[in-house]
């Protein structure tokens, strides 16, 4: 809502000056988003008529030009614009005059004439961007007055932003009511009286859905001049408050909105056929708004007919064909109170905005239809002149104002200050609530115009609101303390970021929604979620993996130059099915394993050190590996991964398809985690320390290349006796002298009782046993 | 006693051994004096040619002289080994101004940092942190939050929306809802997490995060409210030169409800978060009693507090992910 602060002032004059009365307004929660000057600081600039204007001697563009500007002499003035032309009132900077931007006027020899002053354009002056000629002022002014005064031009535009609750500020008169309640100054509304009545033209009106028009109020004015001039001050306040002087009875249905909050709609009288109807859309019906938008009506769209057609969408927009012209001579006024409910929605879905939707969704006073009727008939009466028939009021079922019971202790209670009874109901007398007093209890019941009061907490906001946010306490929190759970067996992603961080791995945070291109390159097969109403075509699905976002930090800092990138993001990835949003780590490495340092060779990071990474992080988890080729990775460089046994993410090579693909200089090693599969290590429990010495034994065998070792650990850690602490591989080893197609494994074992030494039978007996699990088992041969 | 060959030999073995430089040189000069046939042994054997009389003092004599040498012997060795370990320390000597070796360390990201302080401040309040889905379903977004269908509240939030009727969370609000459907009163809790709209500048990213609170028990007030509130920011910014204004405005989930806005002694002021107390309607729909339970909520945007924070002006540094720009915040 934008307006002009000298209109405001006019309705409601508190002794604050405008940065005071913009902060109260903020502070009772209609917050100024902009204050801006009507017009930019200028000075010695008049009203001049221009007398006469003559060809310059020496200059086929300029014109000399003899000015009044009410003083008994006559200013000569050299002129290059167009419109220049004897009787035309125009502003006029005289000699020591400063235009915005500074420019100072001074007389000056303009090709051998004297120009005492210069005749400005609107641009000129700052006031629009017009630079087309002379800037024409209204033939009323006088010469010689101030052209600030005399515009009005000394005024502030005031935009409040409103939130939705407040639909009754979307006017002057709304705004003037809330600034009397903020700042106690009287209010000084315009008196609205029934005009007279000189003509018996009526027209039937039938509302069919009460529901959805419980008020409709009509008028026919006969005799009326359209071409009639719309008023200086009325074309200042609509334009100051940003909508187009379009014509005069269309300008005064705009201004009534604005100063009293009804949205009104003129119909040509000539242009309707028998009775007005008020009635749901029909299957198959079609409406050409005033803005050139055809519609195919739905049947949910309420609509103003006649006995013919659809004249407009009821509350929202006209149609382009019963508008008013310029020959129009008798109009017909509508005043309406529209449900809320029936408009609410219908715009966002056509895809388009109006004054009057926005107002009536939101909530217009619904005692005001014949006030606005009147109103603007007067007005139509007093521009155009034409004679008024009488008032038609169709009323049906108005919105309930129930009346609401306020409890002194319940809004002590809530905004935690101490309000006395009496605080209270001088709130509500500012506010102009009734209300009923009960000792310290109030029944108020809420205006007309006021859709946002409807239960207790709607007054008791109200009486904070008045009373002044500021006025409530800052409480110093001395509430009962309660220690929070800290169960030891959780995790949180949180420490796991952290380790990560240690490992040298830089947290990233990436869109959750990427590209569909992208997606598709990594995984064929996936079906990604869509995004319906993308912000922009490469985030139009919902990440599968943390992998997108990965890859696309890895481009963008290669393009920096970072020769070492290791990267990681913590977050959700969403699946199509059951919409599962599972938190996972992902993480990326690329380039050398270690910085490049001194003492150390260069050496390009591989699976191995990102498992190695990986198995610090879910310990003391244990994460074992399981082949299942996913299709972005390289299907002999990756694995599922397992965390106790069960499966809980992958790590692996880039697929090189999607190396070449991304277009990347070397392949990086990409691993996902479940974060829940890391989130509860077991609770640690202590058992004692064996004091007996550790034997240990290791043994070498042959096997073939294809056994993978995790599947030899498997498979010894089931027949290990209790004595057996740990197996490791320690080496693996392919050379000339094995056979061809088969590997040496290594295997440290460590052997240890808890009650005596073990001997070296028991050793012995316990090798033998592994070993002959290993031959059976994996065609092990000792080396 | 006067014994001028004695006296030659001691001083020919001091001076000996002090000439030698390594163990071995002064094992050989050792043995010339000390040795099966070194100078002082052969003296030791010649006392039986001396008549019995004299054997006693000569004897003591070359026992004196003995023992002379041998504590110069033992003084000599241990210079000797003391001069060797210098030589061997310097030798050993490092620049220990290069660089360690190893790893390198790596970050978390501004904003993960920023929401780890709003939780680590919090939870010193008794907050704990809860989580919810970030993709919502209609009725946990907008309709439980008092906000139903074509509620014209709903053009405040420019809904993304998804295949299957669902939209990407606006706000952590819906996490409210999802606690309280969930768990009794007294309720106090911080949501922090990731939302979506429809909007992207230089101050508006189409993801962004959000920290939503919630506290429900017997009389918690909008004083509280201030108060709770008041006392984070401070702490946040371990500054006392932040003030806060408290404004009222509307949202469909909170009555009264409250603008918080901040500002750094006589700065302007920037809109930090949104709350007030909760809706009878909100409490009522995930059944908790309005008349017995009442709180606040409050939605704060964290990654402006990490920009007033870090001093970071343009937001979509935090999500362009430039390794340079995080790296600072290590």
């Amino acid at each position: 809502m934008k307006f002009s602060e000298r209109w405001l002032r006019t309705l409601v004059d508190p002794p604050l000056d405008t940065a005071g009365l913009c902060d109260a307004l903020t502070m009772a929660g209609l917050e100024v988003e902009e204050v801006a000057a009507a017009a930019p600081p200028f000075s010695g600039v008049v009203v001049g008529r221009i007398e006469s204007v003559e060809k310059h001697p020496d200059a086929d563009r300029l014109r000399v030009c003899t000015v009044d500007v009410g003083g008994p002499g006559r200013l000569t003035i050299v002129c290059g614009a167009p419109n220049a032309a004897a009787g035309l009132l125009v502003p006029c900077a005289v000699d020591g005059a400063r235009l915005p931007g500074g420019l100072a006027i001074r007389r000056t020899n303009m090709r051998g004439v004297e120009s005492q002053g210069m005749l400005c354009s609107a641009r000129e002056l700052g006031l629009s961007e017009d630079a087309g000629g002379l800037l024409e002022l209204p033939a009323t002014l006088a010469p010689g007055r101030d052209l600030r005064q005399a515009l009005a031009l000394d005024d502030a535009l005031i935009t409040i932003k409103l939130t939705p609750n407040r639909p009754d500020c979307l006017s002057m008169a709304g705004i003037a009511r809330e600034v009397a309640a903020i700042t106690g100054a009287r209010p000084a509304l315009p008196a609205i009286e029934p005009v007279r009545i000189d003509s018996d033209a009526t027209r039937g009106v039938r509302i069919e859905d009460e529901d959805a028009c419980p008020r409709f109020a009509s008028r026919i004015i006969e005799g009326i001049d359209a071409r009639a001039p719309t008023p200086a001050w009325m074309k200042e306040r609509i334009e100051r408050s940003g909508i187009r002087s379009i014509s005069a009875v269309v300008d005064i249905t705009n201004y009534v909105m604005l100063e009293l909050g009804q949205p009104l709609h003129a119909y040509d009288a000539r242009l309707l056929a028998g009775d007005i109807v008020v009635r749901f859309a029909r299957e198959g019906e079609q409406l050409t708004l005033l803005n050139g938008q055809t519609l195919d009506l739905e049947p949910d769209l309420l609509l103003v007919c006649d006995g013919a057609k659809p004249l407009g969408l009821a509350g929202i927009m006209g149609g382009e064909h019963s508008g008013i012209a310029g020959d129009t001579t008798t109009v017909f006024l509508e005043g309406a109170f529209w449900n809320p409910a029936v408009i609410q929605g219908k715009m966002r879905r056509l895809g388009f905005a109006s004054d009057a939707g926005y107002r009536f969704e939101r909530g217009v006073d619904f005692a005001l239809g014949p006030a606005g009727v009147e109103r603007a008939t007067q007005l139509i009466l007093d521009v155009c002149g034409g004679r008024a028939g009488p008032l038609s009021d169709i009323t049906g079922p108005l919105p309930p104002r129930n009346a609401i019971l306020l409890r002194s202790a319940r809004a002590t209670r809530l905004l935690g200050v101490a309000l006395p009874p009496d605080t209270i109901a001088d709130v509500f007398r500012r506010l102009a609530l009734p209300f009923v007093r009960q000792g310290d209890d109030f029944i108020v019941t809420p205006p007309s115009y006021r859709f946002d009061l409807a239960i207790e907490e709607d007054l008791i906001e109200e009486v904070a609101r008045i009373h002044g946010y500021d006025a409530i306490p800052t409480a110093p929190g001395t509430h009962l303390q309660q220690m929070l759970p800290a169960p030891e067996g959780t995790r949180g992603v949180g420490t796991l970021r952290h380790h990560l961080a240690a490992l040298d791995w830089q947290e990233v945070i990436t869109f959750s929604f990427v590209a569909s291109g992208v997606e598709a390159a990594l995984d064929p097969g996936g079906k990604p979620l869509a995004v319906l109403n993308p912000i922009a075509a490469q985030l139009d699905v919902m990440r599968t993996t943390l992998l997108p976002g990965l890859i696309e930090v890895l481009q963008t800092n290669l393009k920096r130059k970072l020769p070492r990138i290791r990267i990681f993001e913590a977050g959700r990835i969403f699946a199509r099915e059951g919409l599962a949003q599972p938190v996972r780590i992902g993480g990326l490495a690329f380039g050398p394993a270690d910085p490049e340092q001194w003492g150390a060779a260069l050496r390009q990071v591989d699976f191995f050190d990102v498992k190695g990474d990986l198995e610090a992080l879910a310990a003391p988890l244990s994460l074992t590996t399981r082949s299942l080729p996913r299709p972005w990775l390289h299907p002999g460089r990756s694995s599922e991964l397992m965390i106790d046994r069960k499966p809980a993410g992958w790590v692996g090579e880039l697929h090189p398809r999607l190396v070449r693909h991304f277009d990347l200089p070397s392949p990086p090693i990409v691993f996902e985690l479940d974060a829940t599969a890391l989130s509860s290590p077991p609770l640690p429990q202590g058992h004692p320390v064996s004091r007996f010495p550790a034997v240990r034994r290791d043994i070498a065998i042959i096997i073939n290349e294809n056994i993978a070792v995790q599947d030899i650990l498997d498979v010894l850690g089931k027949v290990k006796p209790a004595s057996v602490e740990s197996l490791r591989i320690f080496d693996v080893y392919r050379g000339p002298e094995l056979p061809s197609g088969r590997k040496s494994v290594a295997i440290l074992v460590l052997m240890r009782d808890t009650q005596r030494t073990l001997t070296d039978e028991d050793s012995d007996a316990t090798v033998a046993l592994l070993l002959s699990t290993l031959q059976d088992r994996f065609g092990a041969t000792l080396r | 006693m006067q014994d001028d060959g004695l006296n030659a030999i001691l001083d020919s073995a001091l001076a000996d051994f002090a000439a030698c430089t390594d163990p071995a040189g002064l094992e050989n000069a050792k043995a010339k004096y000390l040795g099966k046939a070194g100078a002082l042994t052969t003296r030791l054997k010649g006392l039986g040619q001396l008549p019995p009389a004299e054997r006693a003092a000569a004897g003591a004599g070359i026992n004196a002289a003995k023992a002379r040498l041998e504590d110069a012997l033992a003084a000599r060795r241990e210079a000797l080994a003391e001069a060797k370990l210098a030589a061997q320390l310097g030798a050993d000597a490092l620049d220990v101004s290069l660089p360690g070796r190893g790893r390198g360390t790596g970050s978390l990201h501004p904003l993960t940092r920023t929401l780890e302080r709003i939780e680590t401040l919090f939870r010193s309040l008794g907050f704990d942190v809860a989580d919810g889905p970030e993709i919502e379903d209609d009725f946990h977004n907008f309709t439980a939050l008092n906000m139903p269908e074509n509620h014209p509240a709903r053009s405040m939030h420019d809904t993304f929306y998804v295949d299957g009727g669902m939209v990407l969370r606006t706000h952590t609000s819906p996490i409210q809802i999802r606690y309280m459907e969930t768990q009794a009163p007294p309720i106090r809790i911080i949501a922090p997490g990731r939302v979506y709209r429809v909007d992207s500048d230089a101050t508006h990213s189409p993801m962004f995060h959000q920290v939503e609170g919630l506290w429900i028990a017997d009389d918690v007030s909008f004083a509280d409210l201030k108060g709770v509130f008041s006392e984070f920011l401070r702490n946040f910014y371990e500054r006392d030169d932040v003030t806060l204004r408290f404004r009222p405005s509307f949202f469909s989930f909170t009555e009264p409800s409250a603008e918080i806005d901040m500002r750094f002694g006589d700065g302007g002021w920037l809109e930090i978060a949104g709350a007030g107390q909760v809706h009878p309607n909100v409490l009522r729909m995930v059944n908790i009693d309005p008349e017995r339970w009442q709180g606040f909520a409050f939605g704060m945007g964290p990654d402006r507090l990490a920009m007033l924070r870090y001093g970071v002006d343009d937001l979509r540094l935090f999500y362009e992910n430039d390794l340079r720009f995080l790296r600072q915040f290590a």
